[in-house]
């Protein structure tokens, strides 16, 4: 199975924001693989591992798009056991969506893989929309927000099970395909590739980190810069940022300090109880 | 400009409250727009009768293979739609099937969407969150048509009109579902009301250290009338199932009482209540983030904390 997974960096999620004249300022942000990704790259790890001997078989083909820069992030999920990655040039600070979404679409045109994986949102522009709007225009089937994934043994199908408002929905989609990974594909019995591991085979619980292994190899990789005109895309922005502010902070409250004080706070004070 | 069309999701008994506060983000750009606000109802002609109560128009694709809410068969029907209606925009609540079925359509329809939007500003410019909330970012969609997936709780939930409307069968033609199927729907069994609908909300995070544990966290929320929710490291650690969780990758909920409890306040998890009218955190941890957006900060284990909260409620009401 040939895997293609996007990966995006994000700024830390834990720095406090910075905003400046009417946009987020991210000159001093420390930066992170969005977790989701990450989430993404070790489930398509798990559908190339495993076989009935402990092989590997398949190939795991990371895309990323962004400054030079990138490519430090790109090597670690590389030592983590991808293949190898595509790097296309772009300022992934500005992009939209619709943007990503058909570069990846020429790179998967290229590529041909049986199955693209995706974190199901990034934690900075927290759209939500780039795997669906691949799977659309690539007329492919699509299954998103996925808690499992089972390939099946012939390779041309997938059964999932996917984190939807009222429960856990299951759908089966042929290969190729397009999925997006929620926090749970992390379990350790959560995805599995029928063709080589059996159903008791199970992985670490959560992502994986890179072995000592897996940085010395890592470095042999392949990170092969893409030029966003080679792709022959049409790449208008469909969506422009105007402003940017920080929310309104919320008013100081009270410590209580006992359950009968926050009772009669919430009774008398607050109005709601 | 043209119509606005808004994708109305059914439940066993008619229109699915979720997506009542679409209908008033709709309104809301009609104005803009100056066209009608059309509803669509895909797969259940039941529902689009009761749309019909909300809305003046109503397009109803009956075809029972529209009834499973696939991406793959419902985003070419949104598409058409709004071909077929000359409409200039589309929206829909940020549900689950709202977030997966309309970038789909966006692609389809090759125009711009704003996700999870909290105020339409303009014809084309809405505000969203992003960076988990952290920074309010104002959007402005460059596409002749627009979409926009609607956070639920920043719109008031539309309420039905004095008259009931007109409800108009569409033929959806073939339904290519792309060999996907939808094998089973596992709903979560509750009596409780809609999470990101609920007046009060109870949220247990991980220090409430197993899922056991959260059957008190359940009285209490029993007692108030309110929903369960959870913090993403509670769901995260297997302890309550991720339909529960509240964050900026679960379910954004802003109830008049939102109670957490042994949630540190991660900002992910912020970015999910800080909408909430009256926030009461209770943590052992004086310094918890928690507090710092709290209206009233207790600081106390749960285990001793939450039966006492629950019999000083029973008190006041006199049970």
């Amino acid at each position: 199975v040939k895997i293609l997974v996007s990966c995006k960096r994000v700024p830390n999620p834990e720095q406090k924001l910075k905003l400046s004249a009417g946009r987020v300022d991210l000159s001093s942000a420390s930066w992170q693989v969005n977790p989701f990704d990450e989430y993404a790259v070790e489930t398509a790890l798990r559908l190339t591992e495993k076989g009935k001997g402990g092989e590997r078989s398949g190939e795991v083909v990371l895309v990323s798009i962004g400054p030079k820069e990138v490519a430090q992030p790109m090597r670690g999920l590389l030592a983590m056991g991808a293949d190898r990655a595509l790097l296309v040039a772009g300022d992934d600070a500005s992009l939209d969506p619709d943007q990503v979404a058909r570069v990846l679409r020429a790179l998967v045109t290229a590529e041909k893989p049986d199955l693209v994986v995706m974190g199901k949102q990034s934690v900075d522009g927290d759209s939500n929309q780039v795997g669906q709007l691949l799977a659309g225009y690539l007329g492919w089937p699509q299954a998103t927000f996925l808690a499992s994934i089972v390939v099946a043994e012939d390779g041309k199908s997938a059964t999932v099970t996917r984190e939807v408002d009222a429960g856990v929905e299951e759908k089966r989609v042929p290969l190729p395909a397009v999925v997006t990974v929620d926090l749970r594909i992390i379990a350790s019995k959560a995805v599995r590739n029928a063709a080589l591991a059996g159903p008791d085979v199970e992985w670490e619980e959560n992502q994986r980190y890179a072995s000592l292994k897996g940085i010395m190899a890592a470095k042999k990789k392949e990170i092969r810069e893409v030029a966003p005109a080679s792709l022959g895309a049409s790449l208008a922005p469909m969506v422009k940022t105007i402003n940017q502010e920080a929310p309104p902070g919320r008013k100081a409250g009270v410590k209580v300090a006992s359950v009968e004080e926050l009772v009669s706070k919430l009774r008398t004070e607050a109005k709601v109880l | 400009m043209g119509a606005v069309a808004v994708l109305i999701e059914t439940t066993d008994s008619g229109v699915r409250s979720t997506s009542r506060p679409a209908v008033t983000a709709a309104r809301q750009l009609a104005q803009h727009h100056g066209g009608p606000v059309v509803a669509l109802v895909l797969g259940d002609a039941a529902a689009a009768a009761d749309a019909a109560r909300y809305m003046d128009r109503v397009w109803s694709y009956a075809a029972p293979a529209l009834r499973a809410p696939l991406a793959e068969t419902w985003a070419p029907v949104l598409a058409s739609a709004v071909k077929k209606l000359g409409a200039s925009a589309l929206v829909a609540s940020a549900t689950s099937t709202g977030k997966d079925v309309l970038p789909r359509a966006a692609a389809l329809l090759e125009a711009g969407m704003a996700s999870d939007i909290t105020a339409v500003k303009g014809p084309k410019t809405f505000r969203r969150p992003t960076f988990a909330g952290n920074a309010l970012t104002d959007v402005e969609v460059l596409t002749p048509v627009v979409l926009a997936s609607v956070r639920q709780t920043e719109f008031a939930a539309a309420a039905p009109a004095p008259a009931p409307g007109s409800v108009e069968t569409q033929d959806a033609g073939a339904v290519d579902p792309l060999g996907a199927e939808l094998v089973a729907l596992h709903a979560t069994k509750t009596v409780r009301p809609e999470l990101t609908e609920a007046a009060v909300v109870v949220s247990g995070g991980r220090g409430m250290k197993s899922g056991e544990n959260f059957k008190l966290l359940e009285e209490l929320t029993d007692l108030l009338g309110g929903a369960l929710g959870a913090s993403r490291a509670a769901a995260d650690a297997g302890m309550v199932p991720n339909d529960l969780q509240v964050g900026q990758t679960g379910k954004v909920v802003a109830p008049k009482l939102y109670i957490a409890v042994a949630i540190s306040g991660a900002i992910q998890h912020l970015a999910g209540m800080k909408g909430s009218k009256v926030i009461v955190a209770i943590n052992k941890d004086a310094e918890a983030p928690i507090f710092q957006v709290a209206d009233y900060g207790l600081v106390a284990t749960w285990e001793t904390a939450i039966p006492a909260l629950i019999s000083e409620i029973k008190k006041i009401r006199g049970g």
